[in-house]
């Protein structure tokens, strides 16, 4: 136990992201079912309005934050390093501080489920509650006076110091600590992808760490950066949270994009099609991402000329993610398809996201946008791009790298089994949200009227929420099987091409018995410009140094949530208390021998 | 401190994840600026800028930090040869000089209060004392930074071999510094 | 073959649910040239998305089919990139997207053009959770029910009294935010009589979802009627009636803490909606609830327990005071 307290291997950093962002999901997906079963009919199941909106908040907030992009970090911190040949990330510790941060993080903003008796209300009454883009000046303290928003702001700024530190930590990982002769263009594309998202990351998180900072002041000491009264425009926090939350939706999607660009040459046989075009694509996305957030505004009035500029370079980025479409069908043309449940998971990647890629066609278009935006349309959008896309190719990912992180390949059957319910699952519970938001029903509402007509659609999706939460079951099902009865693994169950198929199932804690020389994009794999890999040596010829774990990342991550706790409570000295322990955990973290 | 170990683009990897940093505190401080020239000359009461700031008192904190650079740059200059002696005068006269910055500012800011601008009293107040604000707090953990270097190199741990340490301390300190030049533009320069 | 055919039959059994109707918020019905406009634009795109869906996940599914991996079949093709193709699949799909920005860009300044000189006027102000409609030119001041002449052009200026709202009447055309300390336009012709259904389109707290409204388009003499009625003050309650029992109880209870009603010089109130002709009105509410005797003792009883959050409070009131105050106000047509 304690070892895993003081852990700075990034295998077992990776499992712990994975299994708490396992549990996050399933806390969402949990949110989602309670507001499936709401929907189903127009007087609902009797949950409170009150209580609806927080459990629309919490799982937006939860999913994305708690569960897509921890689920991503956890492959990340598991294979980044054995991919890109590397005994462990640039800064181990500052590794294990970004998840003890994030798991705080998300515990303190769940917290407010049940927090309500510490402030005189209700269980179930001070989550958040304003969206999970929580808009101005309804986030104000006068129109939301409760902690709820409170807990949402400092939770975020929580988090958002996670991210940041896992940014420069990645960003470090990939560009210094390749294996020699792993030039850039060796890369794999899930290292290129990861690399772009950590960029996109160490940007857009000051962006919204402002914006929620400028909230926390208005509503803490009196400011009115957001509040008209004094001056203040709320429409500012717009621009601020989409500055933040376009790059965003790439850093959710670009991971699983990498996912799938692994997946895909392996169960073909072949090589990625169009390698050089499907990484300069990543790269380009990551920088176009930066120049169309206004497309979430175009309800708000900002102009003509706003609205045709976002327009046109929001149509724009368009045609990169479209090449990555065609290059992922190149590289299963001439193919020798074997349809393993990775396999299925990330072809479903492909077909749900040309869905979602083409809603997101007709947002990019204001006029038409302005009948689809805040209504079903975009939430049946969102959740083709990030279930359809970003969920399945997360699972692919699971499916794919199971066997290289506990040595036992999942079952096969169940997988398909679960993949077929998901598959299924999604688009009924997804696609008829395109009508129900074009037939006139807004999201975030409670309750809807009978007389709207979306009854009957509302009932098949609320039909396929609960056949994806039967998905998620047999998905836990086969992670418990496995445990005892999975097939075990060799190094390499798949004939993969990369690094990581070169290193036992699980790998010993060192990683790579010699580091190797990489001649080739596709080390392990023989092709006519160059032969496979030699296997490396089963024990390593010298003694690997290994350094040991260390107490000052928990430590110093708690400091964070007690500041948190001080702020929310209003007690000043409990401040400077979180204060303490973050300055004393950084000093003997600096001042700590730790060789890596 | 970790050794630099060989690195694929001959970086050592402190000095690229600071440069990373330094990348995203950009954004930090781009974002609080932009707020702060979005909402002027939108403030609906005074003070107004005209009304209170000092140039000739704020351009002697510049100066102030400017001079404190230059004294980074000796230090970690004299760090690098091995004068200690050197390094630790220049690493004393840095947190110094940021201690008279900070200073000013303190004063600054209750002189300003004291004229009845405060941080809720308008948005100039608001948008003002974040941004310099946050500003300051940087240059605070940047002299809390110095003095336990120069601490650290007063017990003799402190040399020629910790040098990337000093050079990172220094890429902070200047990027204070830069930013300050550019609040010092903004605000107080271009009314 | 099984699997997809399997897909297409839900994809059909899904759009056969949708099936039926009316739908009255409907954005697929225009029902003003904005309206029309929109639905135009949306209508091409749909198809050209219909076009690339077909040719992509048929691609797709070719790809699938063909190339799955049979004994004895052959080895894997070694290719690994083509530039002709990555030029043709980068430049077919921006070539698209200028089929589709070319009229997007068209209809955006179209439709952002302001109403012509001389078009009907009509603030909207968005509270939570109602809408102040004031018509500027010609003095009448109702809530969540907009009276507007056909064929005539309509030239909403929308703002804000609190939180950020949006209001969609899907049938007129797209939606529009209200933020406070801005003004926000919508200019429409609206070209077909009857009622247009429409709510709050942007999160606004507890009864967002009970922030309801309805345009009434009518011919121009029904209008001009109507105009004139409201703009007349309240009625005067006939002498010993229920309702004149109830205007007593008005004007000096606590409704005139937030209700203005024209005639009743006590009752000055800004907070919520203008009664003077609420008995005129088809719904109440936020168009909840239909304006029905049952519903408006019940509102006036308890307006919290049928709109969390109102800032209506609960009236325990005794029921004979209840209902004279329901004749009063259904008595002001």
């Amino acid at each position: 136990m304690k070892s895993w307290l003081t852990t700075t291997d990034h295998k077992r950093i990776g499992q712990l992201y994975f299994w708490t962002a396992l549990g996050f999901f399933l806390i969402g997906g949990l949110e989602a079912l309670v507001i499936r079963a709401q929907l189903a009919k127009p007087e609902g199941i009797g949950v409170s309005a009150e209580v609806y909106n927080q459990l629309f908040t919490m799982h937006g907030t939860t999913m994305i934050f708690l569960a897509l992009m921890p689920l991503s970090a956890a492959f990340f911190n598991y294979i980044i390093p054995l991919q890109i040949g590397a005994r462990d990330v640039a800064f181990p510790r500052l590794n294990a501080f970004s998840y003890w941060v994030f798991l705080l993080g998300g515990l303190f903003l769940n917290a407010s489920f049940v927090a309500g008796p510490l402030f005189g209300a209700p269980r179930l009454s001070v989550a958040p509650d304003a969206g999970w883009f929580g808009y101005a000046n309804l986030t104000s303290r006068q129109f939301s006076p409760g902690p709820n928003i409170d807990f949402w702001l400092l939770g975020l700024q929580i988090l958002g110091i996670a991210s940041l530190a896992a940014g420069f930590n990645f960003i470090v990982t990939i560009l210094n600590m390749r294996a020699p002769g792993m030039k850039l263009m060796r890369l794999p594309v899930f290292s290129w992808m990861t690399l772009v998202t950590q960029f996109l990351v160490i940007t857009a998180f000051p962006v919204i760490t402002v914006a929620l900072v400028l909230l926390m002041f208005d509503r803490f000491f009196g400011t009115h950066f957001f509040v008209p009264a004094g001056g203040g425009d709320p429409i500012l926090w717009q621009h601020f949270f989409w500055l933040f939350g376009h790059p965003e939706v790439y850093i959710l999607i670009l991971p699983a994009m990498g996912i799938v660009s692994e997946v895909l040459p392996t169960f073909s046989g072949k090589p990625l099609f169009g390698y050089t075009v499907v990484v300069y694509s990543g790269v380009l996305i990551g920088f176009m991402g930066w120049g169309v957030w206004s497309h979430h505004m175009f309800s708000v009035g900002l102009g003509p000329i706003a609205d045709s500029v976002f327009s046109a370079t929001t149509m724009l980025i368009a045609v990169p993610t479209g090449v990555k479409i065609f290059n992922w069908i190149g590289t299963m043309w001439g193919g020798q398809i074997r349809f393993t449940t990775a396999m299925l998971f990330a072809v479903g990647f492909i077909a749900m996201f040309i869905i979602g890629g083409l809603s997101g066609v007709s947002h990019a278009s204001p006029p038409a946008d302005l009948q689809q935006t805040d209504t079903y349309y975009v939430v049946a959008h969102i959740h083709y791009v990030l279930f359809g896309g970003t969920m399945l190719g997360l699972f692919a990912g699971m499916y794919y790298w199971w066997p290289k992180m506990t040595g036992r390949r999942l079952s096969e059957t169940l997988g398909k089994w679960h993949f077929w319910l998901t598959f299924v699952g999604m688009n009924l519970a997804f696609f008829p949200m395109h009508f129900s938001g074009l037939l006139g029903m807004p999201r975030r509402i409670y309750t809807y009227g009978p007389e709207l007509g979306v009854t009957r659609l509302n009932q098949v999706s609320t039909a396929g929420a609960f056949l994806l939460g039967i998905a998620v079951l047999v998905f836990l099902v086969n992670l418990w099987w496995t445990r005892r009865r999975g097939e075990p693994a060799g190094n390499d169950p798949w004939q993969g091409a990369t690094l990581e198929w070169a290193i036992p199932s699980p790998p010993p804690v060192y990683n790579f018995t010699v580091i190797p020389r990489v001649e080739s994009r596709l080390p392990l794999w023989k092709t006519e410009h160059h032969g496979a890999m030699a296997p490396l040596p089963l024990t390593p010829p010298t003694p690997i140094h290994v350094p040991g774990g260390s107490w000052w990342p928990l430590i110093t991550a708690f400091g964070l949530p007690v500041i948190a706790v001080a702020a929310i409570s209003h007690h000043l000295w409990l401040v400077f208390v979180g204060l303490a322990i973050v300055i004393t955990g950084i000093y003997r973290w600096a001042y700590e021998p730790f060789e890596v | 401190m970790s050794q630099a170990h060989h690195t694929s683009m001959g970086l050592d990897n402190r000095k690229m994840a600071f440069w990373a940093f330094i990348g995203s505190e950009c954004l930090l401080f781009g974002s609080l600026i932009s707020t702060y020239l979005i909402y002027k000359g939108k403030s609906l009461v005074g003070p107004y800028p005209h009304d209170v700031l000092n140039i000739p008192f704020t351009s002697f904190s510049t100066f102030d930090l400017l001079m404190s650079s230059l004294a980074m740059v000796l230090a970690l200059a004299a760090i690098q040869r091995g004068d200690m002696k050197q390094g630790k005068l220049w690493l004393f006269v840095t947190a110094l000089l940021g201690i008279v910055f900070l200073g000013g500012q303190v004063y600054e800011f209750s002189s300003f209060v004291h004229e009845g601008l405060g941080l809720t009293t308008n948005l100039f107040g608001s948008t003002f004392f974040v941004l310099t604000g946050t500003h300051g707090a940087h240059v605070t953990v940047g002299v809390i930074w110095l003095l336990t270097l120069w601490v650290q190199a007063l017990r003799g741990k402190l040399g020629p071999k910790q040098a990337v340490t000093v050079e990172i301390t220094g890429l902070y300190w200047h990027f204070v510094d830069v930013v300050w030049i550019v609040i010092f533009t903004l605000v107080y320069l271009i009314q | 073959m099984r699997r997809h055919s399997l897909l297409l039959l839900l994809l059909a059994a899904i759009a056969a649910t949708a099936c039926g109707g009316p739908f009255p918020q409907t954005t697929l019905a225009p029902r003003s040239d904005l309206g029309a406009q929109v639905d135009t634009l949306f209508t091409s795109i749909f198809w050209w998305a219909v076009v690339v869906f077909a040719i992509v996940e048929g691609l797709l599914l070719f790809v699938i089919i063909r190339y799955r991996r049979r004994e004895g079949g052959p080895k894997p093709s070694a290719l690994h990139g083509h530039t002709a193709l990555e030029i043709g699949w980068t430049l077919a799909p921006a070539l698209i997207l200028v089929f589709i920005a070319v009229p997007t860009m068209r209809t955006i300044f179209a439709t952002a053009a302001p109403a012509p000189a001389g078009a009907l006027r009509v603030e909207v102000i968005g509270h939570q959770w109602w809408w102040e409609f004031r018509y500027p030119e010609i003095g009448v001041v109702t809530a969540n029910e907009m009276h507007v002449p056909l064929g005539k052009p309509v030239q909403l200026e929308m703002t804000s009294a609190d939180v950020i709202h949006s209001f969609w009447a899907p049938g007129l055309g797209g939606k529009r935010d209200l933020t406070a300390g801005r003004i926000t336009r919508i200019a429409f012709t609206p070209d077909s009589l009857g009622e247009v259904a429409g709510q709050c389109a942007e999160f606004c707290g507890a009864s967002h979802a009970n922030m309801r409204l309805r345009v009434f388009v009518e011919s121009d003499s029904a209008f001009r009627a109507w105009a004139a009625r409201q703009v007349t003050g309240a009625a005067v309650p006939s002498r010993g009636s229920p309702a004149e029992r109830g205007q007593d109880l008005f004007a000096h209870g606590a409704c005139i803490a937030c209700h203005t009603i024209t005639g009743v010089p006590q009752a000055r109130g800004t907070v919520g909606p203008n009664l003077t002709h609420v008995g005129s009105r088809t719904m109440l509410a936020g168009a909840t609830l239909p304006n029905t005797e049952e519903w408006l003792r019940r509102w006036i009883s308890n307006a919290p327990s049928l709109k969390p959050g109102s800032l209506m409070p609960a009236m325990p009131l005794p029921d004979d005071q209840i209902a004279a105050l329901v004749a009063y106000l259904q008595s002001l047509k």
